[in-house]
């Protein structure tokens, strides 16, 4: 079973997120900011991050670099989940590490695309 | 709805596009001619019938027609018929063309575009490869409407985010508002023109490369047979047609036969084929 970080400062979004990659056969963690994500990060490396932008402590993009930084933080693979929509934060993810990236509102069938994209289905 | 509206309207339909509907598909009938009867300023689907009995105009009839088909599509549909045409197809291509520098590709009911724009786009990733060569990607639909927004190349953040690679999305998309709009060179890499598959295919010319995805289903089995002939006829002899998940050439033409190891992908049945894994080989 392939585990998926779900970090998101809402816990709705968490919820329904969970849900969705529950479905989809993943062992789920969740955090509410980037700071809480890096720690669980630290004790086991997740295959898939699904990673919010705006939270607060330690942001989507800062937790990113910190953790392309980090030893074996190269490995998982990291899907923004955001509202940011606009052609320059897409552009600032995937130049920070980012291996995909979903524009909310997302739904089943979106998180379900991209995960198979990058291979994680 | 009665029998007779049904009857009428599911007929003319069946007549003019190969689009089979069972009586059970009453319901989607009506509520896709809803909104065309609305147009042509009647209050019921049944008047619309009436509309069509006493004044069959094309353009009635077009929109009815249109009106009853499925536009569905995505960016890179299913993944792997588009990872094989990389790994597989264009590599074939491109050694098997070599002294032509010509290769002619034919998406053959492309809906709003991404099937075609999906392929040009991997192929504008090997124009380094290609510089020199003559690449036509010929893109057909029925619908009409459906062509013009394939042709205006905006897709909605819906659209953008279904199959598209984030990668790809960032190099050949700009942003206009809330829509995404492809790039001018993947664009004119693009011919799209109206035409119906139950027509006779020999006015296209000859492919190297036939996406026929998804439509097939549509259609009853003598004229999924008799389109399935035809594209054979279309196709170079070394040639490789597409078809959707849900579709097969077996049982229905013989002239045509799976390659063997790649799913969705069919070849020249003849002994004259040379299907690509046995060329590479
Ligand atoms: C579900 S879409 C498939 C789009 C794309 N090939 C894909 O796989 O995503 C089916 C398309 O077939 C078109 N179509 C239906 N009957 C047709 C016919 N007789 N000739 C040409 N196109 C037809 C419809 O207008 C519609 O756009």
């Amino acid at each position: 079973m392939k585990s998926c970080l779900i970090v998101d400062d809402s816990r709705v979004v968490r919820k329904v997120a969970r849900r969705i990659l529950e479905e989809l056969q993943f062992a789920i963690e969740e955090a509410g900011d980037g700071q809480i994500a890096m720690e669980a990060c630290k004790r086991h490396m997740p295959d898939a991050i699904l990673l919010d932008w705006n939270m607060p402590v330690m942001d989507g993009i800062e937790f990113l670099r910190e953790l392309r930084k980090m030893n074996g933080g190269g490995a998982p693979i990291v899907v923004f989940c955001t509202t940011e929509n606009d052609l320059g934060h897409i552009q600032e993810a995937v130049a920070s590490g980012a291996n995909e990236y979903i524009m909310k509102p997302f739904d089943t069938e979106i998180i379900q695309s991209k995960f198979q994209q990058v291979g994680l289905l | 709805m009665n029998t007779d509206v049904f009857n009428q309207l599911s007929s003319l339909v069946r007549e003019r596009s190969g689009l089979v509907l069972t009586p059970d598909k009453g319901y989607l009938l009506e509520s896709r001619l809803l909104p065309v009867a609305r147009k042509w300023a009647q209050k019921s689907v049944d008047e619309l019938s009436a509309l069509l009995r006493s004044k069959p105009d094309p353009k009635l009839i077009r929109d009815i027609v249109e009106a009853m088909t499925t536009n569905e599509s995505f960016f890179f549909r299913d993944i792997k018929p588009f990872d094989q045409f990389k790994s597989l197809v264009l590599p074939h291509l491109l050694k098997k063309r070599a002294a032509a520098k010509s290769i002619r590709i034919w998406s053959a009911a492309c809906s709003s575009g991404q099937e075609p724009y999906s392929l040009a786009m991997i192929l504008n990733e090997h124009k380094l490869q290609l510089s020199g060569w003559k690449v036509e990607i010929i893109a057909t639909d029925l619908s009409t409407e459906i062509l013009d927004k394939a042709r205006a190349g905006q897709y909605s953040q819906f659209e953008v985010q279904r199959g598209l690679p984030i990668q790809l999305l960032v190099k050949y998309f700009k942003q206009e508002g809330d829509r995404w709009q492809i790039d001018a060179a993947i664009r004119s890499m693009v011919a799209f023109r109206p035409f119906n598959l139950l027509e006779d295919l020999g006015s296209l010319g000859r492919f190297d490369v036939i996406f026929c995805r998804n439509v097939l289903i549509y259609f009853d089995q003598p004229t999924k047979a008799k389109v399935l002939d035809g594209m054979s006829r279309q196709l170079a002899p070394d040639g490789h047609l597409y078809l959707g998940g849900a579709e097969t050439v077996l049982g229905i033409t013989d002239k045509l036969q799976p390659l063997p190891e790649h799913r969705g992908i069919y070849v020249q049945a003849t002994p004259a084929a040379v299907p690509a894994r046995a060329a590479a080989g």
